[in-house]
């Protein structure tokens, strides 16, 4: 099951590289990472998805909270947070598929960011199974380059870690 | 006032109670060592190589409870400190390794001696900084202090590029103290689960105490002793734990682990609580976690919250400072065990390993009646600093222990770590007698070092178990799935009384256990430093 991980750390140098070195020295595997700013601009957000097998994320959670650099981490419970990741597709695409391509992209709630004679390129920021259904779509078109940023979350309700 | 980075670096370590630095100059340390020359209250050791600052740093702090600090310069000096920094790090002794680095406006372009160091030791250092601004350097040695000496201790580095060592600053601020938002490290153990703990203890039948290394990091080991004592609990010891109770006390059960003492073994094997104070449940010294976790209920106390589940789930954790926790438990007053038939089956299980006949050879010595002679004579409060291999093995198992430490290189078992562990022994405590223990091959690693000893004047004495081969290596490679020894004859070794001699230090040598009392007495009787080269025969095993 993948789990998502909600950390808090100093907005500095080097903290990305820790954080990477970590991961890749303690064999955790990562789904995707995401980071940014807060409102306080000396503190980052970074969104971590992990596999959890054999209790990772426990491990991942003490192993992180040991870097001098973060300041908090929490375990986001499943069905308790809000988690988007914002998708960038190109696809081939002429005056006789163009149609089809916009149905889709109404179904789904992508948006055309640009245009060209032999192209079209959409955006869309959703769960990402709704991101990897969108795309499964878009496959039939010839699919000419995607970015997807993993996903960044916060919880639902009132509550802030 | 105007000071230069250099100055604040001096002046913030002498802040932090810093007395000696182990050091090697190169050009971009060059504003840092500048200074020293200021500060003659502050002892300077310049190694042989820098490595050994790392090692010298380590034995100084694991017997002075001080943080130690070796200075090295960038690129080659950096690199070669590596292996003492992974050493600390894997055995969390506090140190702060001061590294020059090049001009910081040339960083990136890989300029003469530039090294990525930070980059290089974030696996293995508790934190690092790469300073950028002279003025940040105040909060920095402080923070780099709190964070090496409290929680789980370990390394931590700082590199300061030539420029900031130069950088004027005016009226530099040095904090009293400082507030790190993301380093909060435990101190008291969690009431409920302290309670919890002690009805453990008291409703067990077959309880055994498992200490680790965090007890002598925690300078816990009088509390370790009573909670032992008051409720008759048997104990073992991990590597990292030697020495905390004298190799007679009726409750001493040795080492575990692979190399570890058979009844010691078989104690926690058997055990039906097995109690872990500030051990990490490493693979040497629990070989099979799912087994313990299967047969026994288990209580892990640490500072460290990761080390707690991450070899093995323990069904009463207790996260704190051992030393404080172990207070907390003994607050509390609980009836004690019934264990009295436990603890009178264990006893014939230790007289089995205390009693045990070691083979004899004409020719040479056995490592294990040598160490238990040479224990005898010591000391009640010596140091005795031992390297890796078999003569690790012997020492670890063998040597008797009274109220003195054993210091080895128990998680990374670095070669040549002995003797310049000793000589921080001794820099620190210059009046404890000390004693390095190691083979020809690890002695090899580290002998220039000696200039060390000789240039302080140091009283050392040294056992030199000779068996012309990288021992415990060759006992590996004689066994399945190995087709027998190869690439470990120490041929071409010198002649390790020549050695001494070069150096100034008299030498004995004995290759008959009929003299071996005479000659250890004459060995540790000599004034200064002396070598004891122990003829041992090259097919020796650890199991004999
Ligand atoms: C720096 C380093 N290199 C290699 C090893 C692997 N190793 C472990 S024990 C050993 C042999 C040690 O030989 P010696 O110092 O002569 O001691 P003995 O085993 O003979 O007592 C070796 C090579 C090591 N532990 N450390």
């Amino acid at each position: 099951m993948k789990q998502t991980i909600s950390v808090l750390v100093e907005n500095q140098a080097g903290v990305l590289n820790r954080i990477t070195s970590l991961f890749s020295r303690r064999a955790f595997n990562i789904d995707s990472l995401a980071v940014g700013v807060t409102d306080d601009p000396t503190i980052s957000r970074i969104t971590i998805i992990v596999e959890n097998g054999n209790n990772v994320v426990e491990q991942v959670e003490k192993q992180l909270n040991k870097l001098v650099e973060v300041i908090k981490v929490r375990t986001l419970e499943e069905g308790s947070f809000i988690g988007r990741e914002l998708m960038i597709l190109k696809v081939n695409a002429n005056s006789k598929t163009r149609p089809n391509i916009m149905t889709i992209c109404s179904i789904c709630g992508a948006k055309v960011a640009d245009i060209s004679p032999t192209s079209m390129t959409m955006e869309l920021s959703d769960t990402p199974d709704r991101l990897d259904a969108f795309q499964e779509m878009m496959r039939t078109f010839n699919i000419l380059e995607v970015v997807r940023t993993g996903v960044i979350a916060l919880q639902k309700g009132g509550g802030k870690i | 006032m105007e000071l230069t980075g250099a100055q604040i670096l001096l002046e913030g370590l002498r802040r932090e109670g810093v007395d000696h630095i182990f050091g090697y100059a190169g050009a971009t340390i060059c504003p840092a060592v500048d200074v020293l020359r200021d500060a003659p209250e502050l002892g300077y050791t310049l190694v042989r190589t820098e490595q050994n600052a790392g090692h010298m740093a380590s034995g100084y702090a694991r017997v002075s409870g001080k943080v130690g600090v070796c200075l090295v310069t960038s690129g080659p000096g950096a690199t070669n400190l590596i292996t003492g920094i992974a050493t600390a790090y894997m055995d969390s002794i506090p140190m702060v390794a001061i590294t020059g680095q090049v001009p910081s406006s040339l960083l990136g372009r890989d300029i003469f001696q530039e090294v990525d160091i930070t980059g290089a030791v974030t696996p293995f250092t508790k934190h690092n900084y790469l300073v950028k601004d002279a003025a940040q350097l105040p909060r920095i040695i402080k923070e780099a202090f709190l964070i090496a000496s409290t929680g789980r201790p370990g390394p931590v580095l700082i590199d300061i590029p030539i420029d900031i060592q130069t950088q004027v600053v005016r009226d530099a601020e040095f904090p009293e103290s400082v507030s790190i938002r993301g380093y909060k490290p435990s101190v008291r153990g969690n009431d409920l689960q302290i309670k919890r703990v002690a009805e453990a203890i008291s409703k067990s039948r077959q309880p055994v105490i498992c200490a680790g290394g965090g007890v002598w990091l925690a300078d816990a080991r009088d509390e370790l002793v009573e909670l032992a004592e008051r409720y008759s609990i048997p104990v073992v010891k991990t590597m990292m734990g030697l020495s905390v109770l004298p190799t007679d006390h009726p409750l001493n059960l040795g080492m575990i682990g692979a190399h570890g003492n058979r009844c010691a073994n078989k104690a926690l094997a058997k055990s039906d609580l097995l109690i872990m104070v500030g051990s990490r449940v490493a693979d040497r010294a629990i070989i099979s976690p799912e087994e313990i976790q299967r047969r026994m209920a288990t209580i892990h106390i640490d500072v460290d919250p990761a080390e707690i589940g991450k070899n093995m789930q323990a069904a009463i954790p207790l996260v704190g400072d051992v030393k404080v926790i172990l207070r907390q438990l003994l607050a509390l007053q609980v009836p004690p065990p019934d264990d009295a038939q436990w603890r009178e089956q264990l006893k014939e299980y230790r007289r089995a390993e205390l009693e045990r006949v070691f083979p004899r050879r004409d020719g040479s010595v056995f490592p294990g009646t040598v160490l238990r002679k040479l224990g005898r004579l010591l000391d009640d409060d010596a140091v005795v600093c031992v390297d890796v291999g078999q003569n690790q093995i012997f020492a670890c198992k063998y040597l008797p222990q009274k109220h003195g430490r054993l210091l080895t290189s128990g998680g990374l078992g670095t070669m040549g770590y002995a003797l310049p562990a000793a000589v921080g022994v001794k820099v620190a405590l210059p009046d404890r007698q000390t004693v390095v223990v190691c083979g020809d091959g690890s002695f090899q690693m580290s002998m220039n070092e000696l200039a060390a000893v000789r240039c302080a004047g140091m009283d050392l004495k040294i056992v030199l178990f000779r068996n012309h081969v990288l021992g415990l290596v060759h006992q590996i490679q004689k066994t399945e799935p190995y087709h027998g020894p190869f690439g470990v004859a120490l041929d071409g070794s010198p002649d390790f009384a020549a050695i001494a001699a070069a150096y100034g230090i008299p030498s004995l040598t004995v290759d008959d256990e009929d003299k071996l009392d005479e000659t250890l007495e004459r060995f540790l009787g000599t004034q200064g430093s002396c070598i004891l080269i122990c003829e041992v025969h090259p097919d020796v095993g650890t199991t004999d």
